[in-house]
């Protein structure tokens, strides 16, 4: 008789994906933090006394006014579209959600464009008697929080109305016998109830708003994010922006558990059960007609203005011979996206599949640990990623100049790889979500027929979950190109010489303050960016 | 090779999750072609146990040994893919994305494709469903794809087939009839199953013997008659089948005095005079007759079609149990003559608790 082979079940190799996963992860963590543990005193002197002041400012009044800005928008509009009934209800409740094609780079120098001092509007206000000479300084905070929170509502604006329309018909009609006027029922039943709802969504919104990079930059509006930029390529220090990433980081990892904390909460709050049919609040007359007329003005401002400008002057490029030179960008972020999203919908495919089999606290923890570089600015993830690649290209130099007096030079820094490397840890979120919310849709009881049937993890991965994965699957390969097609920090830090995307092309084209010029890679972005919209919109009318 | 010992062997499994003991201590053995079947109230540790016979769970203590090969101690387990079993799941779990032919052919690994079309066509002949094979599951009825899931799950040969509760998903009807047929199946095949249900009738239409099991431990594995009429233990008796316990003394070798009155057979347990036990009557053992002495008042009566239960209060205010022929329609508040004709006294050491019929 054949020797008995036993094995344990902890051994399964499918674990360490998860493992290999987080380290990506954590890597560029554990380098900013360690630069955080260990100052320079002079550059953190230097900081200190000429940045941190103005960025600490900053970056408060940015983050507190989005955020107030985006809860006011979004669970308005969230509350007219999911629990009352006006006329073009059905159109908004989609419609309101397309600002977030309109990355907030292309949103900024739309705007910019249009009201700076030389714009159209402000010229046009100065034509009138009484304001020949007013000059309104539309590069400030204020003006930065409208054009961010415009694109950036619908993350609160979506969560709150799911919610909101979750509540369903019996909570209402408890609430109006028990004499709550819909207004009362507003504030002292539907708003605590969504509360969940609606911290979660702003959490995103703030992540995004420490993160942005582009729109900050365009206004000239210093935050960390640009402070980062300009110490690594402005002054050359990459300690400097290390240091800086470190603050920015602990920022973003709070967001992360607020976030977490009220993801928990939603389902005690789930009142689903309490009655799935959904009666909406009938508003009549003007009060009908003034949310009708809100929810125009919104989309107009965040959506049809900016979209219309940006055909406009993209007519006017391309008719005075200019708009074919971007064949080059395109071919270039395609290949880049393309690259990327096939690289994450792997590890998300084989990341989803490893939790499937081991759903140990250690594993759990660790596939968190690997999804939650969506909270990690580019900028950070730039910087702590490129640290470690160096000192681990240098640690190659010094074996080989000390074994066989060799010097390959720089093997990974400045490669591709680093570039898909970045983008990996900044998006394996979004496949993984995608992929598996899929993978949950197939019974495990699948897994064990097809391991009793004699085949291996590998075989039901190729067999089994592959062929029933491929809706969930291409989702999840056009939602990661269209993020790494919008992406720029990244992209911008960590490109290697000839790997100018387009929103790299933006940031050198709104540098100059050549607002039309721009407007074509704009376009592009932005019939890209509806895509992963339009997916949202599909599955949210289901 | 023809293996000389049992073909599936469980020696003294333990198996516990955060402290909480879900398998204590369970031995058992089915020989070549035996189908056992395990039955006991759901939480009971019985799906536990099949699934550490899969291989899906290691165990804590004991041994599992399938065609003399130790696959599960508490040092490791062979992974389920190379123990050479089969298994019917509870929800089938057929490849939705897979035909007929195609799920029933993934476990088989060798043969060409004349081969393995050979082997469809007589499964899907041997089950029943001769022109599915170009179907997809969700093309087919629920028993149909029972059926199907059995056929895959015996495709490959498998030295052992466990079946997971197979006919919970069916309605009444289909599942009375499936259960015989799945029988015959896999007599005709000569395969050795083990099946784990709460159904007793399941259990006693399939099974060659069956364990009913009881908080993670098998109290009786016996054959489905001796499950019924010779119970080893009071939860065994009064989970299986129906009927009531009432209080008795024993009065002789074979005799037990009890509200039925003197009764006489074999003990089920050896005990002197003037023992105080707990007395198993089923409902068959209590008969319809006007001309008896002693009398007993209907408390409750179910009418069955061919026969009427009765609910009957003894002169003791115990209650039990008869089944009587539906000609005798007697109304609630009358009281009855009854004749008690038992053949084993099926007693046990008495508590202080009394089970009464529902």
């Amino acid at each position: 008789m054949k020797p008995v082979t036993l094995y344990r079940k902890q051994k399964d190799p499918w674990r360490y994906i998860v493992w290999v996963l987080a380290v990506f992860v954590l890597v560029p963590l554990a380098t900013i933090f360690s630069s955080f543990l260990t100052p320079e005193q002079e550059i953190w002197e230097h900081i200190a006394t000429t940045l941190l002041a103005e960025l600490l400012t900053n970056t408060f009044i940015l983050v507190t006014g989005v955020a107030c800005f985006t809860a006011v928008l979004g669970v308005s509009l969230g509350w007219f579209t999911g629990a009352c009934e006006f006329p073009g209800r059905r159109f908004f409740s989609w419609s309101l959600a397309l600002p977030m094609a309109l990355p907030a780079y292309v949103m900024a120098f739309i705007f910019l464009g249009l009201m700076d001092f030389s714009g159209p509007v402000q010229s046009l206000l100065r034509t009138v008697p009484g304001f020949e000479n007013q000059m309104i300084e539309v590069r400030t905070a204020p003006f930065v929080i409208l054009v961010i929170g415009l694109t950036l509502y619908p993350y609160v604006y979506l969560l709150s109305r799911a919610s909101f329309m979750n509540q369903g018909r019996a909570t209402l009609e408890a609430s109006r016998t028990l004499g709550l006027s819909p207004v009362q029922f507003f504030f002292k039943v539907a708003l605590p109830i969504s509360r969940p709802w609606i911290m979660s969504g702003l959490a995103l919104v703030l992540m995004e708003t420490l993160a942005d990079f582009g729109a900050v930059s365009i206004f000239n509006y210093n935050t960390f994010t640009t402070a980062i930029y300009k110490s690594w390529f402005g002054f050359f220090s990459l300690k400097a922006a290390a240091q800086l990433s470190s603050l920015l980081v602990f920022f973003a990892l709070a967001l992360v558990m607020i976030e977490g904390l009220y993801r928990s909460r939603m389902k005690y709050f789930d009142s689903s059960r309490g009655g799935a049919v959904h009666s909406r609040l009938q508003l009549t007359g003007r009060k009908a007609w003034f949310v009708t007329a809100y929810c125009l003005i919104v989309l107009t401002v965040a959506f049809i203005i900016p979209l219309f400008q940006l055909i406009v002057w993209s007519f006017e490029v391309i008719q005075s011979g200019e708009g074919g030179g971007y064949l080059d960008y395109i071919l270039k972020t395609l290949i880049l996206g393309a690259m990327a999203a096939l690289l994450i919908c792997l590890a998300s495919i084989f990341l989803a599949y490893a939790r499937r089999r081991d759903s140990s606290r250690l594993s759990t923890f660790l596939c968190r640990a690997a999804t939650m570089g969506y909270a990690l600015p580019g900028t950070v993830l730039a910087v702590g990623i490129v640290l470690p690649v160096a000192w681990g290209d240098n640690l190659v130099q010094k074996v080989t100049v000390f074994l066989f007096n060799y010097q390959p030079g720089p093997i990974f820094q400045g490669t591709v790889f680093v570039m898909l490397g970045a983008y990996l840890v900044r998006f394996l979120a979004v496949g993984f979500g995608s992929i598996d919310s899929a993978m949950q849709n197939i019974k495990p009881s699948l897994d064990e027929a097809a391991a009793i049937l004699g085949k291996t993890g590998g075989e039901t991965l190729r067999r089994i979950h592959f062929p029933l994965l491929q809706k969930g699957l291409l989702t999840a390969m056009v939602l990661t190109l269209v993020d790494v097609v919008k992406e720029m920090p990244i992209t911008l830090m960590t490109r290697p010489y000839g790997w100018d995307t387009l929103a790299v092309k933006i940031y050198e084209l709104t540098s100059e303050g050549e607002w039309i010029r721009a407007a074509l890679p704009g376009l592009y972005l932005v019939v890209a960016g509806m895509i992963p919209v339009f997916i949202l919109i599909q599955k949210m009318e289901k | 090779m023809q293996q000389a010992g049992p073909m599936l062997k469980v020696n003294d499994v333990h198996k516990s999750y955060d402290r909480d003991d879900v398998v204590k201590g369970v031995s058992l053995e089915l020989a070549e072609g035996e189908i056992g079947c395990l039955l006991g109230p759901s939480g009971c540790g019985k799906t536990t146990l099949l699934r550490i016979i899969a291989g899906f769970e290691t165990v804590h203590n004991g041994e599992v040994s399938i065609a003399g090969r130790q696959v599960s101690s508490k040092s490791g387990i062979v992974p389920p893919e190379q123990r050479n079993i089969g298994m019917v799941f509870q929800d089938y779990a057929l490849f939705p994305h897979l035909s007929v032919t195609e799920n029933i052919t993934f476990g088989i690994s060798n043969g060409n494709r004349k081969e393995k079309r050979k082997i469809v066509d007589h499964l899907l002949e041997l089950v029943g469903l001769g022109d599915t094979g170009e179907a997809y599951p969700h093309e087919l009825s629920g028993g149909q794809q029972q059926r199907v899931a059995l056929a895959r799950a015996i495709a490959p040969e498998p030295k052992l087939l466990l079946l997971d509760e197979p006919f919970s998903n069916l309605d009444v009807t289909l599942r009375e009839k499936l259960t015989v047929e799945v029988r015959d199946i896999l007599k005709t095949a000569g395969i050795t199953a083990l099946m784990v249900t709460h159904n007793q009738f399941e259990a006693f239409s399939v099974a060659d013997s069956v364990g009913v099991i009881f908080n993670g431990s098998i109290r009786q594995w016996d054959s489905a008659y001796n499950i019924y009429h010779n119970p080893k233990t009071l939860d065994v008796a009064t989970f299986v089948g129906d009927g009531a316990i009432i209080r008795g003394v024993v009065t002789g070798p074979s005799q037990v005095s009890c509200g039925l009155g003197e009764l006489h057979g074999n003990l089920s347990l050896p005990c002197e005079s003037g023992c105080h036990v707990d007395l198993l009557v089923r409902p068959e053992d209590v008969l319809h007759d006007d001309s008896s002495q002693v009398g007993a008042q209907v408390v409750h009566k179910s009418f069955r079609g061919p026969n009427i239960l009765y609910k009957l209060e003894l002169p003791t205010s115990e209650t039990c149990l008869a089944l009587v022929s539906s000609h005798h329609n007697h109304q609630l508040g009358e009281t009855i003559g009854i004749v008690p004709e038992v053949e084993n006294l099926v007693i046990f050491p008495a508590t202080n608790k009394l089970l009464q019929p529902q």
